[in-house]
């Protein structure tokens, strides 16, 4: 269960504060945020996953303060339990698919890169229908093809977290529906909590609830 | 770390281009210093070796470092001639051993030396084919030279014309090769060697051609007195020697005139080499008398300050280098802070993106060095020739 106690979290410059006064998030469940743009949905993915610091306030995860954490035990934190799918994917163009799909394996101790881990790297690709780019250099992958990379590196390593920034942003409505029923499916499978932010609200109706960050009400799926 | 090798690896290949530039330079910078000091080494060697085990050299007067190098080297630089009385007359001495060099001419742009047999006996040379010229026309050739022109006993080898639109000039001689010498790594492997008089005849002074008696019939002679007959060019002049024409062989005018180029000079002993070289002190004198060490060591002297000023130059340029590879570095860094922060958001630490640049950089250096130390390997291999051309010749 996250909890989110007094948050107030700002970037010290334009005026932007964030401001969330109690927010509990259950384990499993999914929640979509919706909001205009800027108003503080990435950065409070951020500061769920550790990234970022709140000025005030508390983060709890199963009642441990995250960000009590010393910059060493959030980055664990983060790499062994949250899954992040990035906004702009922030992919490596130097490496092809596979090797970004398995790069969290190679910059971190806490993972290891097995055969069982390749096989499985090669099972999402094939879910996510990426398996014919495995060998691809990223910057020949198309937008949506990235997107999917993106997806299977934060779900390689079985997150009990996956932060979802805009993951179907950049797919057509074919993949975008293949993509969420994978991502929902794997958030299903490993019994996993998913917080995705989203501009598309025809996919509002999927997810338990949604966040409104335009005046953080909390609005029902239904 | 092996994560971070490979993760570095796919980094420099597909920024190949930019990794081998900065190979390149790093390469070139620490190859420079390292190629200059052998390239000295070398230079050191082949000057200083052959100088030290040449006691004295005799030659005209003028520039001692000329005489040096085109008496041990067989350089082109041409010193003016001294005569065999030369020869004769440190023979006559007693106080030491003349061996005379007289290396005006090229066959195949090899240095045609005209010495005697003492040369070899000096030098401590072994013959590894066949046998020393005997007869006039015979040639013992370098070890060099039998493999470049792939040359071997019984073959031949002309001498080159000095001037090729000068009908009147020196005509080619066919030299008949008797042996090979063993590779010496000096500057007789490129060397053909043959007897004072056969050099002598390359210049005309000695020459060869039919019995103009038995070609009176033919109307040879133009004219006949008690001592002189005047042939026409009927007569048929030798351009190669062999035994049916040997005996018509014969030289002009008295042999204590003829050129020499340098006589390498052996004391007996100190006393011997003292009492000589105070003979050739007089102004009057216009031959010199010098010990090749001494010489080299000057010429050695002045290349070694031209080496300190480029070591000066090129640690300015390696700096220069060193700060000029920090900024690419440092710029390429700023420009991967994307990536970085990608890399830290997934979870990686500081020290894991140190271990990552840490990698690339070390397999940058590894390849410059392996570069590095193929490039001196192949000036190693060349190096002996690079000296030759750039020292000596």
């Amino acid at each position: 269960m996250i909890n989110i106690d007094s948050l107030s979290f700002s970037y010290g410059r334009d005026g932007f504060q964030l401001s969330i006064p109690q927010l509990t998030i259950n384990e499993t469940e999914k929640i979509a945020i919706i909001g205009p743009s800027g108003s503080g949905k990435t950065s409070l993915l951020k500061l769920i996953s550790g990234i970022l610091l709140p000025q005030k306030g508390s983060i709890s995860i199963n009642n441990v303060i995250i960000n009590q954490f010393s910059d060493a035990e959030r980055r664990d934190y983060r790499i062994s339990n949250v899954g992040f799918i990035f906004q702009d994917f922030e992919l490596l163009e130097y490496l092809d698919t596979q090797d970004n799909i398995l790069h969290p394996y190679r910059i971190t101790r806490a993972l290891t890169l097995n055969p069982e881990v390749r096989t499985r790297a090669n099972n999402l690709a094939k879910e996510m229908g990426i398996q014919s780019k495995m060998k691809s250099l990223t910057n020949t992958l198309s937008q949506g093809e990235k997107q999917r990379t993106a997806i299977c590196r934060a779900m390689l390593p079985k997150p009990k977290l996956i932060l979802a920034d805009e993951a179907t942003g950049n797919l057509d409505p074919n993949n975008k529906t293949r993509i969420l029923d994978a991502l929902f499916r794997s958030t299903d499978k490993q019994k996993a909590t998913l917080i995705a932010v989203t501009h598309d609200h025809e996919l509002l109706g999927r997810f338990d609830r949604v966040i409104d960050f335009k005046d953080y009400c909390l609005l029902d799926a239904a | 770390m092996i994560d971070s090798l490979y993760l570095a690896w796919r980094y420099i290949v597909f920024n190949r281009k930019k990794t081998i530039t900065l190979i390149t330079c790093i390469s070139l910078i620490t190859f420079l210093p390292f190629a200059l000091k052998a390239l000295l080494s070398e230079s050191e060697h082949q000057l200083m070796s052959r100088a030290a085990t040449t006691p004295l050299l005799v030659g005209a007067k003028g520039n001692s470092l000329d005489l040096v190098m085109n008496s041990l080297y067989f350089s082109k630089e041409e010193p003016d001639f001294i005569t065999m009385k030369s020869a004769d007359e440190i023979i006559d001495s007693g106080l030491a051993l003349p061996i005379p060099l007289y290396t005006r001419f090229q066959a195949r742009e090899y240095p045609i030396v005209g010495t005697s047999l003492d040369y070899f006996e000096f030098r401590h040379y072994k013959i590894e084919q066949g046998r020393a010229f005997a007869m006039l026309g015979e040639c013992l050739i370098g070890a060099d030279v039998a493999s470049k022109l792939n040359l071997s006993i019984g073959d031949s080898i002309l001498s080159s014309p000095e001037n090729l639109f000068d009908l009147a000039g020196i005509y080619p001689l066919k030299m008949v090769i008797t042996g090979v010498l063993e590779k010496t790594n000096s500057a007789d492997d490129k060397a053909v060697f043959v007897d004072l008089k056969t050099a002598w005849v390359i210049q005309g002074l000695g020459h060869g051609h039919q019995d103009v008696k038995k070609m009176e019939e033919a109307g040879a002679i133009v004219n006949q007195s008690k001592n002189l007959v005047t042939a026409s060019s009927k007569v048929k002049q030798y351009t190669e020697i062999n035994t049916d024409n040997l005996e018509s062989f014969h030289f002009h005018g008295d042999p204590s005139i003829y050129p020499l180029t340098a006589i390498i000079t052996i004391p007996q002993d100190d006393k011997s080499a003292t009492i000589l070289r105070g003979r050739y002190l007089s102004d009057q004198q216009d031959q010199q008398i010098v010990r090749p060490k001494e010489v080299i060591e000057d010429l050695l002297g002045n290349i070694f300050r031209i080496k300190d000023f480029i070591d000066g130059v090129v640690l300015v340029v390696a700096i220069a280098m060193i700060l000029a590879v920090m900024l690419v570095f440092s710029l390429s860094l700023r420009l991967r802070q994307k990536e970085i922060n990608t890399i830290f958001h997934l979870g990686c630490s500081r020290a894991t993106v140190v271990q990552l640049i840490a990698a690339e950089i070390l397999i940058i250096v590894l390849a410059s060095g392996i570069l590095c130390y193929l490039s001196l390997l192949v000036l190693q291999h060349y190096q002996e020739n690079i000296v030759h051309t750039l020292f000596i010749s």
